[in-house]
Formats: C-alpha cells, sequence, structure tokens
C-alpha cells in the first residue's frame, strides 16, 4: 500500500498515500545515450500541493535533465514521475504531453514567447493543447476575458494586449510567460531561473506577482534558480545535489 | 490558434523569405500552366491549320509529304497533277468543291502559290474560320496579288505595292519573272497558319510568268507584254496539288478510294486532319521536352522552398522549445512544419493561377494579332487542376524532411535549447 508502485495506474480519487503530493519522483534513473553518456539518478522527491520549494542548482548539475524528466517530454529508464497520483513517465508520449499541457505551467529563463504572437495569442496559446484547461480558463467567460485579467494583474496594460511582444522589455516578457504559465490554473509551475535576465527591481516585482498568482491558484511551485538571495521568500530551499545524483563516466 | 494558425502566423514573421518562395513557386506554376496552355493551343491550331478541306490530292507521295509542301510548304512536289485528273476528279457527284493549288516559285523567301478566287471561298482555318481581307480584295486581275498578313508586316506592302516574283524557292538567286510584275490587291488577316506567310496569286498569273518557259521561246526574243498576256487567257495544263470539298462525309471515303486508284496517273488524297495528326505526333518530342523543362522549374522552386525551411530550422528551436513545454505534442511540431511547406506552395499556386490569367487576358490580343494562336481563356481544365494538386502533394511531402528534422531535434532539445 504505501510502496505507491500501482499509484501510476490509479486516479487520485483513490485512497493512496503517494496521490497526497502534487508531484513525486521514485527511483528514477536516467541515462544520455552514447558510451560515456550521461547519468542521473533520484531516490526520491515529493513536492506537497501549494508548495513553494526552491531548487539551488549550478549549471552542469542535471537541472535541465530534471526538469524534462519532470514535464514528461524526457523519458527515465526507470523510476515514476507521479503528477497529482499519474505516472507521466509511465505514459505514451502523446499522453505525457496531454497530462503536461493539462497541469503544468512552464516559465523560462528567457525568450518564452513566441515573437510572431501578441500577448494574448501568447497567453492564450496553452489551451490549444489542452481541453481541460480551456474549460478551466472559461469558467468564468471567454478564456480571452480571463487572459486579461491576467495580464493586468501582472501590470501589463490593457493597449498592450492586441501588440507584438517583441516591444517589450525582458520585465514584462517574463510577465507575459507568468500568465501563459498561469492560464487555466495548472497545478505545477515549474519556473527556470526565470529572474536571472532582470535587474533587481524588476526580480523583486517578478517574484511577488509570481508569489500572489501561484497562490490565488494553489499551485505548487518549482524555482530554479542560483540566487540564494531570494531562498527566503519560499516554503522550502533545497540544493539540488540533494536530490538528485549525476555522474559523468567519461569525465570521471 | 490552431496549428494552421500558428504555421501562418510563424510565416507572417518570416515574410520576406516567405513571399520570395511563394513568388519563385508562383513564376513556376505559371510557366507551367503557361506551357501547358500553350502546347494545348498550339497543337489546337496546329492540327486546324487547315479545316473544312475534306481530302488534299497530289502526285502519289506519303501523307506527311503531301501535307508538307501542300499546305506548310515546306518541300516540293516529287510531280504534278494533270489538270484532266483534277477535272475528273472535280465532275464527280459527290464532289462539292475542288480548289487547284500551284507552287514553285517564290518571293523574297515566301513562297508563292497560284490558286483560284475559289481559295479564298474554301480555305478554312481553326474552327472552320474563313480567311478574311484585312485590306484590298481577291484577283481581278491577271497579275493581281494577295499576301498573308506575315508578308505584308514584314515586307511593308501595302495595296497597289508591285512585287517581282523569283522563280524557284532560293531566298537568293533564281531567275526572276521581270517581264511580269504583279501589284497587290488584297491583304489578308493572320491566321497563325502557313497562309500568313504565302504570296497569293491567280493561276493564270503563275502561268503567265511561266509563260515561253519551257520551251525555246524564253531565248528566242519573244517577251510579251502584261497587255498581251492577258488576251491569251491563260489555264494551267498541270497543278501541283488541289483541295477537294465532298458534300457529305461518306463521301470522303469513296473520293479518297477513286483517286488513290486513279487509272490516269499515280495520285495520293489524304485526309487533312489525319496527316495534321501523324506530324504533330512527329513534333511531339518537343513538346514533351518543352513539358519536362517547365516540370523541372516547378521541382527547382519547392526544392527552394525546401531549404528555405530547412535554413530557419535553427533559429526556430526555441520556438519548438516553447511550443513543446506548453504541450504540443512533437507530431503538432512536425505538422506545424509540413503545413508551412503546404501554405507556402497553396499560396505559390493561388499566385501562379492568377498570374496566368493575368498574363492571359494581357498578352492574347497580342499573341492573336502576331502569331493567330488563340489561348482560350476559360477554368482551369480538369488535367490543370490535377497538375496543380500534384503539385501541393509534392510539396507536401517534400516538406516532411524539415518537419521529420524538426521533430528529432524537438526530442533531443526537450525544453531547453542549448547552442
Amino acid at each position: 500500500m504505501s510502496s505507491g508502485a500501482s499509484a501510476g495506474r490509479q486516479s487520485k480519487e483513490h485512497e493512496d498515500p503517494g496521490s497526497e503530493a502534487l508531484l513525486r519522483l521514485e527511483g528514477l534513473e536516467f541515462r544520455w545515450p552514447g558510451r560515456d553518456g550521461f547519468s542521473l539518478a533520484v531516490g526520491s522527491f515529493t513536492l506537497a500541493h501549494g508548495e513553494k520549494l526552491f531548487l539551488m542548482g549550478p549549471s552542469g548539475s542535471g537541472k535541465s535533465t530534471l526538469l524534462n524528466l519532470i514535464c514528461g517530454i524526457m523519458a527515465p529508464h526507470s523510476g515514476k514521475v507521479l503528477i497529482d497520483g499519474t505516472d507521466i513517465a509511465g505514459l505514451r508520449p502523446s499522453q505525457a504531453d496531454r497530462l503536461r499541457a493539462d497541469r503544468l505551467g512552464i516559465i523560462f529563463q528567457q525568450f518564452n514567447l513566441l515573437p510572431y504572437g501578441s500577448l494574448l495569442q501568447n497567453v492564450l496559446l496553452p489551451l490549444q493543447f489542452s481541453s481541460a484547461r480551456r474549460r478551466r480558463a472559461s469558467a468564468n467567460g471567454p478564456p480571452e476575458d480571463e487572459a486579461r485579467r491576467l495580464l493586468e494583474r501582472l501590470g501589463l496594460q490593457v493597449d498592450l494586449h492586441a501588440r507584438g511582444v517583441t516591444r517589450l522589455s525582458i520585465g514584462q516578457q517574463q510577465r507575459v510567460a507568468v500568465a501563459r504559465a498561469m492560464i487555466g490554473n495548472p497545478s505545477l509551475i515549474i519556473a527556470d531561473e526565470p529572474t536571472s535576465a532582470l535587474d533587481a527591481d524588476s526580480r523583486d516585482e517578478f517574484l511577488k506577482l509570481l508569489f500572489e498568482e501561484v497562490e490565488r491558484a494553489r499551485a505548487g511551485l518549482i524555482f530554479v534558480s542560483h540566487d540564494r538571495s531570494l531562498a527566503s521568500a519560499f516554503d522550502r530551499c533545497t540544493n539540488i545535489d540533494a536530490i538528485v545524483s549525476t555522474s559523468v563516466p567519461g569525465a570521471a | 490558434m490552431t496549428t494552421l494558425s500558428l504555421a501562418l502566423l510563424s510565416l507572417g514573421n518570416r515574410r520576406l523569405t516567405a513571399m520570395l518562395s511563394i513568388f519563385a513557386i508562383a513564376l513556376s506554376v505559371t510557366l507551367f500552366l503557361g506551357v501547358e496552355r500553350m502546347r494545348i493551343g498550339a497543337k489546337e491550331s496546329f492540327t486546324n491549320t487547315i479545316s473544312g478541306t475534306d481530302l488534299i490530292v497530289g502526285a502519289r507521295a506519303g501523307n506527311v509529304q503531301l501535307l508538307l509542301y501542300s499546305v506548310f510548304r515546306i518541300g516540293n512536289a516529287t510531280s504534278n497533277v494533270s489538270m484532266q485528273s483534277i477535272e475528273a476528279i472535280a465532275a464527280r457527284d459527290d464532289v462539292a468543291w475542288v480548289v487547284p493549288i500551284s507552287l514553285g516559285d517564290s518571293h523574297r523567301g515566301y513562297r508563292v502559290m497560284g490558286t483560284s478566287n475559289d481559295y479564298f471561298e474554301h480555305y478554312r482555318y481553326g474552327k472552320k474560320l474563313p480567311l478574311q481581307f484585312a485590306d484590298g480584295h481577291r484577283f481581278d486581275d491577271l497579275f493581281d496579288v494577295v499576301v498573308g498578313a506575315e508578308v505584308a508586316q514584314k515586307l511593308g506592302y501595302r495595296i497597289g505595292t508591285e512585287i517581282i516574283i523569283s522563280h524557284g524557292i532560293g531566298a537568293i538567286g533564281g531567275e526572276k519573272h521581270e517581264n511580269t510584275p504583279f501589284r497587290i490587291s488584297g491583304i489578308l488577316k493572320p491566321t497563325g497558319t502557313p497562309v500568313d506567310r504565302t504570296v497569293h496569286i491567280s493561276l493564270g498569273g503563275f502561268e503567265a510568268m511561266h509563260f515561253g518557259w519551257g520551251d525555246s521561246s524564253l531565248f528566242s526574243g519573244f517577251q510579251p507584254d502584261g497587255d498581251q498576256l492577258r488576251e491569251l487567257d491563260l489555264q494551267p495544263s498541270s497543278v501541283t496539288a488541289a483541295l477537294v470539298g465532298t458534300k457529305t462525309r461518306f463521301a470522303i471515303f469513296q473520293v479518297q478510294r477513286f483517286v488513290n486508284e486513279f487509272p490516269g496517273e499515280p495520285l495520293t488524297a489524304v485526309l487533312p486532319g489525319v496527316a495534321l495528326q501523324e506530324l504533330w505526333s512527329i513534333l511531339g518530342v518537343a513538346e514533351t521536352a518543352l513539358t519536362a523543362v517547365s516540370a523541372m522549374v516547378v521541382v527547382t522552386a519547392i526544392l527552394g522552398m525546401m531549404t528555405m525551411i530547412l535554413s530557419t530550422l535553427n533559429e526556430r528551436r526555441r520556438e519548438i522549445a516553447i511550443l513543446r513545454s506548453i504541450g504540443a505534442h512533437t507530431g503538432t511540431v512536425f505538422s506545424l512544419l509540413v503545413l508551412e511547406a503546404g501554405i507556402l506552395a497553396a499560396g505559390g499556386i493561388v499566385l501562379g493561377t492568377g498570374l496566368l490569367y493575368g498574363a492571359l487576358f494581357a498578352v492574347n490580343p497580342w499573341i492573336e494579332q502576331n502569331y493567330g494562336l488563340y489561348l482560350a481563356i476559360e477554368a482551369p481544365s480538369l488535367y490543370e487542376v490535377k497538375l496543380l494538386i500534384s503539385i501541393l502533394l509534392i510539396a507536401l511531402l517534400v516538406g516532411t524532411l524539415p518537419g521529420l528534422r524538426a521533430y528529432r531535434q524537438s526530442l533531443v532539445d526537450g525544453m531547453s535549447v542549448r547552442g
């Protein structure tokens, strides 16, 4: 019962302890293809619903691989990645894509937006890939209204909404990225060094707005950064080395 | 946004290269369809060089040879047809009309043809179109000349211009019929047939300028002048060939058999339509070559488009990573690229077809005026629609290459793009 071995096949309605967590990694192993390939292992890791985690990791620490595994874009050789009780690693690629579209919101370091879309088009984009998310975004009227409300709360005025994104400042672009990650209330937000391209003022502003939205949606947050000064605002702070063990046979 | 609108927006972001690709495809499509239209127009026009004539009668020869010298004024007859034979054919009940023609002389590189005024009555081309006079009239006088449109235009002839006809068919040299100058009485409208390049004179005139030739009187010093010749009521004893019209379609084969089995001399009667088809099939190689070249141009344009799409892939890895991060399938990435190729090709096809019709409207009167080639401006034929759909399918097929590349790239990159 406590092994969680069957959790991947069970929906969260079942009283499985594994489903209590928003995200649960179990016995994950991944190797890059190639002779002296980089390999990565995670023993066990859990994130609770609504929890805000600060994940500190230098580059080359397996961070990107870990995030790709959590998002179901890469498949581990063994182990489980349970999101709300569903093992994304055990799904077929198209189902994993669907689950990602339904449950996750992702913010990159930079260049989050499609340069040819307007602010609104960029924010509404995830709804195209998930009907569940579209439904949630339409709970209070058309999804466009929801997108506008999000953008306004994030300090982007109405007159900008129909414009292209290329003339926005980086700080504004990152806030549009937050709106896109948050639309349709995903349960887990993954932000990969979203503030590293921002100056101190816009960084603090960004973090404040991100927290407001994450708390409003009661979503969990994994915030990857190597800027320790931000860590105090989070529920929990972990070094990536504490979760992940990596080895590079060729470089050893 | 759907995948289609994503592809459209993405292309819009690269509108210059996208427009160039569309334009290249459009031009190739215009060329391809244009060549196709020309080919069909030329074939139509060629196989209707002579219509309304049921049989062409000449000395025993192959179908194509007879057609070549009698209609296209290329080459020479091996021998003549006597007037008695012509009269015997004309005397048949099932023969409606017979127009004899005499060839063998030339005027500044253009063939001279002796015939009767009936020729202007019975000769038909294209969709049974009669010859029309741009200026002047038929033969009234023994030395009247009716010239084709090209002759008049190239040589700058007007009604009343006097011309001298050379004996034989060399452009230069050959003796000249200098004592029998002819006067232009009529100029024909362009037909797009060899009629445009023909100098028509009456059979009497043809006889008159050869009067005394063939026996020793040329050298005997007797050189009759025009009025003396007019008095003589000259009639040929033989002609080169004759155009024959029958009263019924059924009669064509009876008359043909009659001519081919004519006891007086060895003759051949051909159905012009059949002989023209036969001749066109010889020219068909050029036709195929033309089509092949224009098809290659289309392929080149499509390859150019593929190169364009492939060259953008690297700078679009970020775009693809974003789409993947928000839940796009790798299949969506693939179809995005294929769709892009499809949009460019469809744009090119629509624009190219538009250009074709624009060009047809613009140059059609000019082509008809100058070449007598009538290109019908009508909706694309089923064949052309099939061609266009094939172009689209080829473009989609070619688009799978960047599609697969982007697909594989997105698998390797995941959400993070290095380099």
